[in-house]
């Protein structure tokens, strides 16, 4: 690994469909991983309809990627926060949200939630101690 | 300091590639330097030298071409965004059998590898969009 480590922070802050951003924000984010960096996800804003379950692009005949961010855990990414109100203001609770978890090898793989409710303080905390915030 | 810049919004429709490429112009003129400047999402469209606006109007390309040249400035465009958007270089063009290329001088085409990898190496990484 290389000994320059930083941490980095994706905000996502947009709905999954209707422009690309949600996508080609995956796009970085999974291609980042190569790059061993200690990584947090955010999720704000229409961003968290991202993680809804039970999507269903057909309709709209647009690629359906909503099924990649169960696979985050294996991409080593572990922490992925979501704004309390951003769900809040949208009608969302966690039930609506996808379950995703990683598994953790120094516990004999036990399987952990990736997902952590915050609030805008605990968030805006979060973000202090980034040093590279990149926006979606 | 180094600074990274990443761009996420196409000339004219939105103030970003401006606001980064006066943010970029400013900083070398303050003696900082720029480690890239990265082009995504429809920032990829900054690139194409296919781009006439009318004559009494910034010409947004040739400005950060001529900045990159000038400066000596790596500028790097996605490669996946730009596949989707149009914009190739001589070769992808031939990759795709595609009938022209339309990269602009200054830019090249490369991963999304270049911009983690900017967001590693500079002091600070700013995000120009939305």
């Amino acid at each position: 690994m290389s000994q320059n480590v930083k941490k980095f922070c994706y905000v996502n802050r947009k709905a999954p469909y209707g422009t690309i951003y949600a996508w080609e924000s995956l796009e970085v984010v999974l291609i980042g991983a190569a790059f061993e960096q200690d990584v947090t996800l955010v999720f704000m804003d229409d961003g968290v309809f991202q993680l809804v379950k039970g999507m269903n692009t057909k309709g709209a005949a647009m690629k359906d990627f909503s099924k990649t961010y169960s696979a985050l855990g294996d991409y080593d990414i572990t922490k992925i926060y979501i704004d309390k109100e951003s769900l809040d203001e949208r009608g969302l609770t966690l039930d609506d949200l996808q379950h995703l978890t990683w598994e953790d090898e120094n516990e004999d793989w036990a399987e952990k939630d990736s997902i952590h409710l915050v609030d805008r303080k605990a968030l805006g905390a979060l973000l202090e101690e980034q040093d590279v915030v990149l926006s979606f | 300091m180094i600074f990274g810049i990443q761009v996420n919004e196409g000339p004219y429709t939105h103030q970003a590639s401006d606001s980064a490429y006066h943010f970029a112009k400013a900083a070398i003129e303050g003696g900082h330097k720029i480690y890239r400047v990265f082009f995504y999402h429809d920032g990829v469209n900054n690139a194409t030298n296919l781009t006439t606006p009318p004559q009494d109007d910034r010409n947004i390309v040739n400005r950060w071409s001529e900045l990159a040249t000038e400066h000596e400035i790596d500028m790097v465009v996605c490669i996946a965004a730009a596949q989707r958007r149009g914009i190739v270089d001589a070769d992808e063009a031939k990759r795709h059998g595609k009938g022209g290329h339309n990269l602009a001088d200054g830019f090249r085409i490369s991963g999304l590898g270049q911009l983690i990898e900017m967001g590693i190496e500079a002091d600070r990484t700013l995000v120009f969009g939305d």
